[in-house]
């Protein structure tokens, strides 16, 4: 397989970014639920520690007092693991945040497969589809360390709600330091004419890397990079699906309702083509090494590469 | 520019009157709303909007302005009459409450309505966002105090004992929680007997609760207006901890068949009813429709 260069975590990019941030923009404050230390908040903390609000082990009050603040002009960011943000305050958020349209930035951290040992508990990749579903939400999940911090810069100044997608692991560098993030945009990662994948997070990566396998075989992928999954970016999910004419999703996150959903739904309605959704089959997850979970649960670049190479064959 | 406006308890009890009776010619008119939980409120939101808090019915967020939440967001029918009264919006509006296209939902809602500091409704919820609106004014040193109600019911709720703990941990003496404990939820618990319904917290359990999660509790009857404006004196006066007034009050205050029975938590009364209670609010005196 061919490898990319070795990134950060995108949690330490987040705690880098925002904590830069902070130093131009009076309204950014953070609020942490017991997690700082893992989630890279502390980074926060020791240069704004007025500025940095320790919730405790308080989701469901967190996210509320995050609303509170949000009605003064402040800009909480909310951060603690992804499980606790979207499952246990997910009423907070669709009553206090989403439907006022509040303009709290929800962090989370540890999202999907790869949360060091935690096991099903906390193992959540089924935040997208749950999250993308609240009205007036929108959904960013980046790539690699770049992107994580162009997209901090560009949430903060977006206005109302936004969850942010972020994993532990370091993550291999997609991108250059001169890409430019926009909110609602997709990007055309590699170019190629067999199929289109569309991949979203630290998927991509992975799917990258599966690309660049394929293509010794002969088969050109065309990787387009979704960071934002909702407002998604109909025009060019349409215009770089029908320049193959097939399309394979790919995500660290379950198949039913998130970027696999949001595609075929998009693509059904605008532009009905042969479509295969590649991500983690309606389970649970488990505890265990990194790479035996990608291995087990079939998203790692070989498997991404093998369910590639099985649609493409299949036609 | 007219911040509070002094007013004798007397007359504060005078716009009570007149809210239950906007409360109960709303419910009437929409088939439907809360009755009993707003009229334990009544008395306290008129003596918070006309006596306490400092606010402009004119610049509905004008930023210096208290802020009220009222966590015990399916009691809204008594916050938009107190509002209404206090000028916010035509009176007449309020038999627009729970019609399609109304800016008086069932429960709260900030982007709509003028005078919602804080959406609400999902039980525990107001309250934290108000602890959030007392820590964010701290972290931008500004000078309002922010107010929240919530029910006794509602202190069932979890996520009233999380902020508890976090809203005395940071010390918020910009904030001051009233507990509207009119022993009474929706249905709650069976009581001594088929008829009676009770909550979780008897005699002082309450108090005792918030005291015990570090809060400076004071006590009050929530329909004795002077007394209650003496208690709010007293804990703004609180330096270093938020405060908890708990407000033993009745569910259904002032409307002898309502007082005390959990049946009208929600409920719309028949003709005969209305004319009873509106006889007993002292409709003719002037206050209704």
């Amino acid at each position: 397989m061919t490898t990319l260069v070795p990134g950060k975590s995108l949690r330490v990019a987040f705690g880098e970014t925002i904590t830069e941030l902070a130093r131009t923009d009076p309204r950014i404050v953070v609020l942490d639920g017991d997690t700082g230390s893992s989630t890279r908040t502390d980074i926060f903390e020791n240069e704004h520690p007025d500025r940095f609000f320790q919730m405790g082990i308080t989701e469901q009050n967190m996210l509320g007092m995050a609303a509170g603040m949000a009605t003064l002009g402040l800009v909480p960011i909310v951060s603690t693991f992804s499980c606790f943000i979207v499952s246990r305050a997910h009423d907070s958020i669709r009553v206090l945040i989403a439907q006022p349209r509040l303009n709290v930035k929800l962090i989370g951290g540890y999202a999907g497969l790869l949360a060091g040992m935690t096991g099903k508990t906390h193992l959540m990749f089924d935040d997208v589809s749950i999250m993308r579903s609240m009205a007036n939400m929108t959904v960013v999940a980046p790539a690699d360390e770049v992107e994580t911090r162009k997209a901090l810069a560009a949430i903060v100044d977006y206005p109302g709600p936004v969850y942010v997608r972020l994993t532990r692991p370091n993550s291999p560098i997609v991108f250059d330091h001169d890409y430019e993030f926009e909110v609602g945009k997709a990007v055309v990662v590699r170019e190629g004419s067999d199929v289109t994948v569309f991949s979203s997070g630290t998927q991509t990566a992975r799917a990258y890397e599966a690309a660049a396998e394929l293509a010794r075989e002969g088969i050109e992928v065309h990787l387009v990079h979704v960071p934002t999954i909702k407002p998604l970016d109909v025009e060019t999910i349409v215009a770089e699906a029908r320049r193959t004419g097939r399309v394979l999703t790919s995500e660290e996150h379950t198949i039913i309702g998130g970027l696999g959903g949001a595609i075929a739904e998009t693509l059904g309605e605008h532009a009905p083509l042969p479509i295969k959704r590649h991500g983690l089959m309606d389970v649970f997850g488990e505890s265990g090494p990194n790479d035996a979970l990608l291995d087990k649960y079939g998203i790692s670049p070989e498997k991404t590469a093998d369910a590639i190479r099985r649609f493409v064959g299949a036609r | 520019m007219t911040q509070t406006i002094a007013k004798s308890p007397e007359e504060l009890a005078d716009i009570a009157r007149q809210a239950r009776i906007r409360i109960l010619e709303a419910v009437a008119h929409a088939k439907g709303g809360h009755v009993g939980g707003p009229y334990s409120a009544a008395d306290m939101l008129a003596a918070l909007y006309f006596n306490v808090l400092k606010i402009r019915p004119e610049e509905p967020d004008w930023p210096d302005r208290d802020r009220f939440v009222l966590s015990k967001g399916h009691s809204s029918i008594a916050l938009y009459s107190v509002l209404a009264l206090r000028g916010y919006f035509p009176v007449e509006e309020l038999q627009t409450f729970d019609a399609i296209n109304s800016r008086l939902q069932g429960h709260p809602d900030m982007t709509i309505t003028p005078g919602i500091d804080m959406s609400s409704g999902s039980l525990g919820l107001g309250f934290a966002g108000a602890l959030g609106i007392a820590l964010g004014a701290r972290a931008q040193r500004r000078d309002f105090t922010t107010y929240v109600m919530l029910g006794d019911g509602e202190c069932n709720e979890g996520v009233v004992w999380e902020g508890a703990h976090v809203g005395a941990r940071y010390g918020l003496d910009n904030l001051i929680a009233i507990v509207d404990h009119n022993k009474l939820q929706q249905f709650g618990w069976r009581g001594e007997t088929t008829s009676e319904r009770t909550t979780p917290y008897t005699g002082s359990q309450l108090a005792d609760r918030w005291r015990a999660f570090g809060w400076h509790v004071l006590e009050v009857d929530g329909h004795d207006i002077a007394a209650f404006l003496d208690t709010i004196d007293e804990a703004r006066a609180v330096v270093g901890t938020p405060v908890a007034i708990i407000a033993h009050t009745i569910k259904g205050k002032g409307v002898s068949y309502m007082e005390g029975d959990y049946t009208w938590h929600s409920k719309v009364p028949t003709d005969e009813q209305f004319a009873l209670a509106m006889q007993e609010l002292g409709a003719e005196k002037g206050g209704g429709q």
